[in-house]
């Protein structure tokens, strides 16, 4: 399979998504400028700063061309991974619910943290138990996830709440402790910490990211991915 | 036309700028003050002022968690 990694001004982790990729498939960078997503079967939008963050974070990025075709893509039931900054740009596009403010404690902070998966066997979590935790870091400032109550309920309901802070690492103040979640068709993915940095023990301790995008594989695939 | 967008966090949503400012004045001297919140002022000419709501929801504030306040001079 191959992975499209988005690749926008003041992107910073597009080179390790391109890198966990290809970990477990193809994968190359799309420029923000380009419509063509290169017949990739996922794309990865990734963390950093793009557009510098004006205005808010991923505003005005989601406007961007690229974007614009992996918004057609995921309506298509292209299967969207969106990373921190991604993340952001997910929820701004509507792809996702919800939004992503300033840290409760508003600082920037990077710090490993331990997630549980609430929600297994949806096309990014495939290769994880249920209620397992994976360890992976977290680095940004604009992090506390917030939906309104309904739209809560009703995503609980649906198992849109894939990822949550273990107890006592909600370090942003997230609703519900929420680390990351998905739409209701269950293609488009978003989460703040990177999983993209967590591919290999030598580095942080932990390779336990390798299993979102082993997931993403296993569901374009439809076999097991062999890292 | 000049037109001024005020944004603001929408209520009920934690405003950790505002809550920091809050403590701060205080602790300067100032008593007496409260319910600080903390947005954005975005200035601008427009040719045609019934844009301003179409830009506002798609750009310039996120409904979802700001309110927004249009005032053309």
């Amino acid at each position: 399979m191959k992975f499209g990694i988005l690749r926008f001004p003041g992107s910073c982790d597009e080179v390790d998504a391109l890198n966990a990729a290809r970990r477990v498939g193809d994968a190359e960078l799309i420029w923000h400028g380009d419509r063509d997503l290169g017949a990739a079967d996922a794309i990865v939008v990734p963390g950093g700063f793009s557009y510098g963050d004006y205005l808010r974070a991923g505003a005005i990025a989601r406007f961007s061309p690229a974007m614009e075709s992996v918004i057609a893509f995921a309506r298509d039931g292209g299967l969207v991974l969106g990373i921190c900054n991604g993340f952001q740009v997910l929820c701004e596009a509507q792809l996702l619910p919800g939004a992503l403010l300033v840290n409760a404690n508003l600082r920037f902070t990077f710090r490993q943290v331990q997630l549980e998966v609430l929600s297994s066997g949806g096309s990014f979590t495939a290769a994880c138990a249920l209620d397992e935790r994976l360890s992976i870091p977290a680095k940004h400032a604009w992090g506390r996830y917030h939906v309104d109550p309904e739209t809560l309920a009703a995503m609980d309901t649906r198992g849109q709440i894939v990822l949550r802070y273990a107890p006592g690492e909600n370090f942003n103040g997230s609703l519900h402790g929420i680390a990351g979640v998905c739409n209701k068709a269950g293609n488009v993915f978003g989460m703040m910490p990177h999983p993209e940095h967590a591919v290999d023990e030598l580095f942080g301790g932990s390779a336990d990211g390798l299993k979102i995008f082993q997931s993403m594989r296993m569901s374009v695939e439809g076999v097991p991915a062999s890292a | 036309m000049r037109a001024r967008v005020l944004i603001r966090p929408k209520a009920g949503i934690l405003d950790p700028q505002g809550v920091a400012v809050e403590r701060a004045l205080p602790a300067l001297g100032f008593v007496g003050v409260g319910n600080v919140h903390i947005g954005r002022l975005v200035e601008l000419d427009v040719e045609d002022v019934s844009q301003l709501e179409p830009m506002c929801q798609k750009l310039l504030a996120n409904p979802l968690v700001e309110d927004y306040e249009i005032i053309v001079d």
